[in-house]
């Protein structure tokens, strides 16, 4: 059954990548034969170009193998701790993500209990938190940094901050879808067992929110990420995968730039995979199972 | 009692709209094969009102399907019009009419009714008219603006009803098309069904878990039994056509109706 | 509006009054430096007199945006259409779709910069990649959406594949559709002005934002921010009241008014 499940994926990818060869060939053509002129050279075949086309120093769209080789050698033999390093770069981001993503998720999931048994908060507050959904609050992101700044306050701190308010918006709405997803026949049967708030809590609208729980935070790390890498882009000093993609952009490495968005964009699915992992795991024990 | 008929009678038959000949369908399921249906053999003649009536397995759903072309059978055959299923779906004979009312929340009922019409191509004029008279048959008229959810179940179903009578086919395929409603309800919409049977002169295959309505509309009922499904026994029902739901007192109808609940025990419809 | 409405009004807005107020007591109360948070009054003050710039930043990435949007959603649901009569195609495109569309894709910006150059086509290609996905996903529950017994239903008319996907699946699809252009809505925002973080001709609000930001003129930083947010809701809200108008029928409406 897996494989069967696999089987398409992998032959669309396979053809993907083949479809990205041709891309590459016909898209690096312009400026390979400006090359070729340049130098002096007339007597090159087609085979010649493709093959030069899928080796340039800053061609318009890498090859894969090229960007295979990049990412060997900034990960597998470069040394983690030098600057040069795309391990260095990528924990940078990901202490950012996973500091951000924590408190982000736990001011999320604590408001959301807030607002749910609170209706003062609820009405006042859900209003804003939905429309915030509706805002590109990123756009926060660099007076947020700098303002930090002026406190001293530089380094992986600001953009976990970023991190933060990032995730924080996906995760309390959907706690709350949540923890309001019981039937209301279930809360009455709680009501008739006399069960304080607390216990209905516990027995009933937590282990309800499961489901809810897990979506959420994949959405809310993948968030998390977004604003770590954009705030690395306003304050590029401090380092991480979005400073590693401005240098690329500013001194035209295009395969510097390549590699570390698969950089970020692997460490994205992992972070998402994990938690997958661990909402299928759960699932299963709870009989949620799908 | 008469026993299943035959499929050596007279072949020419021109009376006959559907001729079920040794039917066996099989499902394969994750647990394995499920043998739905085995052996049916079954003879409609036009005009008949005919129920299907058994527990949940016995096929008649099953059954239903297969004469319209939305099930494959695993042996035998099935002719309807002389033609087979596929044929006969290919040539619109027949309208379904399903446990839901199935109307589109997004058409209002005129709408709704002439859904059929669009797709088999019928001119606008000639559309609006058969709307028109559907709505008359089943006493809608003048909700045809309304929309799905603004309408009662037994509305919604009635207007499911005309859209299966608006392009006109000879032959009406209900599944348990009252189930879901009130008895109330239902038993307005039997007497309304009644009368439309015998003003269209349709004919008519019906499904139904209750035995009351079977024997107050039939001409015929099929007992059903599952496990394999099969016909456990055919009972003929010779009431006059215009009766009304009085005649469920009766002693003739309690006679029939007894007869049908005898099979359906002896059918081992009651065990687990 | 009506009564019920206006009252589910009144909380909402006494809080962000309530929070204006409160922001600008302690600005003017505490003396807190004007680079670190100017007061209500000074972003206002800022804002009425930089009306031209505003506005031009508004034009130049509206147009990243709108014609991102509009590509991509497009594309998203014709591509869904298109691979609908293949489960091969589906059962290999959509995980791939699902696991786009957790990858932090403002990062090709740099490299949308460098196919498109500098200028709003640039945006509007970053905006394509955010709001495909999505959309794809979307459209692809959606035109799957249609119930068993509704395509019997068709069946037994013996219509066309044609005929069942305009008469019934694309309107029931519709919901899923709305779904994905709301959240595309933010999506498209968010690309076009992050993408301006990386590079942008002088006008333009991600421009706007970074570079104030570099002169700390915060006040304007904030002006930015309230354009930004007053359109990314209007966008959000035109595309709510089109879904409302188209999907009135859903259950998810009729909720409410029952």
């Amino acid at each position: 059954m897996r494989i069967e499940r696999a089987l398409p994926v992998a032959i669309i990818v396979g053809a993907l990548i083949a479809i990205w060869y041709v891309g590459a060939i016909l898209m690096n053509t312009p400026l390979q034969r400006d090359f070729f002129a340049n130098a002096g050279r007339t007597d090159y075949s087609a085979a010649d170009l493709a093959l030069a086309d899928l080796n340039m120093d800053r061609p318009k769209l890498p090859a894969p193998h090229q960007i295979v080789a990049e990412l060997d050698k900034t990960v597998l033999e470069t040394a983690p701790t030098s600057k040069r390093s795309l391990v260095y770069h990528a924990l940078i981001t990901l202490q950012e993500t996973l500091l951000g993503f924590a408190i982000g998720s736990a001011l999320g999931i604590g408001l959301a209990i807030l607002i749910v048994n609170l209706k003062v908060l609820e009405k006042s507050l859900m209003p804003w938190i939905v429309a915030s959904q509706t805002i590109p609050i990123i756009a926060l992101a660099p007076m947020i940094v700098v303002i930090l700044n002026q406190f001293d306050i530089t380094g992986i701190l600001p953009k976990a901050v970023i991190a933060a308010y990032l995730s924080f918006f996906p995760v309390t709405v959907g706690m709350v879808k949540g923890l309001r997803s019981p039937d209301p026949l279930q809360l009455d049967l709680m009501r008739t067992y006399c069960a304080t708030r607390a216990q209905t809590f516990l027995k009933l609208r937590a282990p309800a929110s499961a489901p809810f729980f897990f979506a959420s935070m994949k959405i809310g790390v993948a968030a998390a990420l977004v604003g770590a890498v954009v705030a690395e882009v306003t304050k590029s000093e401090d380092g991480g995968l979005g400073a590693r993609l401005l240098a690329g952009s500013y001194y035209g490495q295009t395969v510097q730039i390549w590699a570390a968005l698969f950089a970020a964009a692997a460490l994205s699915a992992t972070l998402v995979g994990l938690i997958g992992v661990a909402d299928r795991i759960v699932s299963r024990r709870m009989g949620f199972a799908r | 009692m008469l026993s299943p008929l035959a499929i050596n009678e007279k072949a020419a038959d021109s009376a006959r709209v559907i001729d079920i000949a040794d039917l066996s369908l099989s499902f394969t399921t994750a647990d394995g094969p499920v043998q739905a249906l085995s052996g049916i053999n079954l003879a409609v003649e036009r005009g008949q009102f005919i129920s299907f009536i058994g527990p949940s397995g016995c096929g008649k759903t099953t059954l239903l399907r297969a004469v319209a072309d939305l099930e494959t059978p695993s042996a035998g055959a099935i002719r309807v019009n002389g033609m087979s299923p596929q044929e006969a779906r290919a040539n619109r004979a027949y309208g379904y009419v399903f446990q839901a009312p199935a109307l589109y929340p997004w058409r209002n009922v005129e709408r709704n009714i002439a859904l059929p019409l669009e797709i088999m191509g019928y001119p606008k004029a000639d559309r609006e008219a058969r709307v028109a008279r559907g709505l008359d048959l089943v006493n809608l008229t003048g909700f045809g603006k309304k929309f799905p959810w603004q309408l009662s179940g037994g509305m919604q179903q009635r207007a499911s009803i005309a859209r299966a009578l608006s392009f006109d086919p000879d032959l009406l395929l209900m599944d348990e098309p009252f189930g879901a409603l009130d008895e109330i309800v239902r038993d307005k919409l039997n007497e309304q069904l009644l009368r439309l049977w015998d003003v269209t002169k349709k004919t008519v295959l019906f499904v139904t878990h209750s035995i009351p309505e079977a024997v107050f509309l039939s001409t015929r009922i099929v007992v059903m039994s599952p496990r394999p499904g099969r016909i456990h026994d055919v009972i003929e029902c010779g009431f006059p056509r215009d009766r009304t739901l009085d005649i469920r007192e009766t002693p003739e109808f309690l006679e029939v109706a007894n007869r049908v609940r005898h099979g359906l025990r002896e059918g081992h419809s009651y065990e687990d | 509006m009506s009564a019920r409405a206006y009252s589910s009004l009144a909380p909402p807005a006494i809080f962000g009054v309530g929070v204006l107020i409160a922001w600008e007591s302690v600005v003017r109360g505490f003396g807190v430096p004007f680079v670190i948070l100017p007061a209500p009054s000074a972003i206002f003050t800022r804002f009425i007199h930089s009306i031209p710039i505003l506005a031009a930043d508004f034009v130049q990435t509206i147009q990243g945006v709108i014609a991102g949007y509009v590509i991509g959603c497009g594309a998203g649901l014709l591509i869904a259409i298109l691979i609908d009569r293949s489960q091969f195609l589906q059962r290999g495109l959509l995980p791939l779709g699902n696991l786009v569309s957790a990858l932090p894709i403002v990062g090709v910006a740099p490299i949308m910069v460098m196919w498109f150059g500098f200028d709003w086509q640039s945006k509007a290609a970053v905006v394509v990649i955010m709001t495909f996905f999505p959309m794809l996903v979307s459209a692809v529950a959606g035109l799957a959406s249609a119930g068993p017994m509704e395509r019997d239903l068709m069946k037994t008319y013996g219509a066309s594949y044609g005929q069942t996907l305009t008469r019934l699946r694309l309107p029931a699809a519709l919901p899923f559709i709305f779904n994905a252009l709301k959240i595309n809505t933010t999506l498209a925002m968010i690309g076009a002005i992050v993408a301006e973080f990386f590079g942008t001709p002088t006008v333009g609000m991600g421009f706007r934002i970074s570079t104030e930001v570099g002169h700390m003129s915060i006040d304007m930083v904030w002006a930015t921010i309230v354009v930004a947010a007053l359109t990314g809701s209007a966008f959000y809200g035109i595309v709510a009241l089109i879904e409302r108008r188209v999907t009135f029928w859903h259950a998810s409406y009729r909720q409410r008014d029952a």
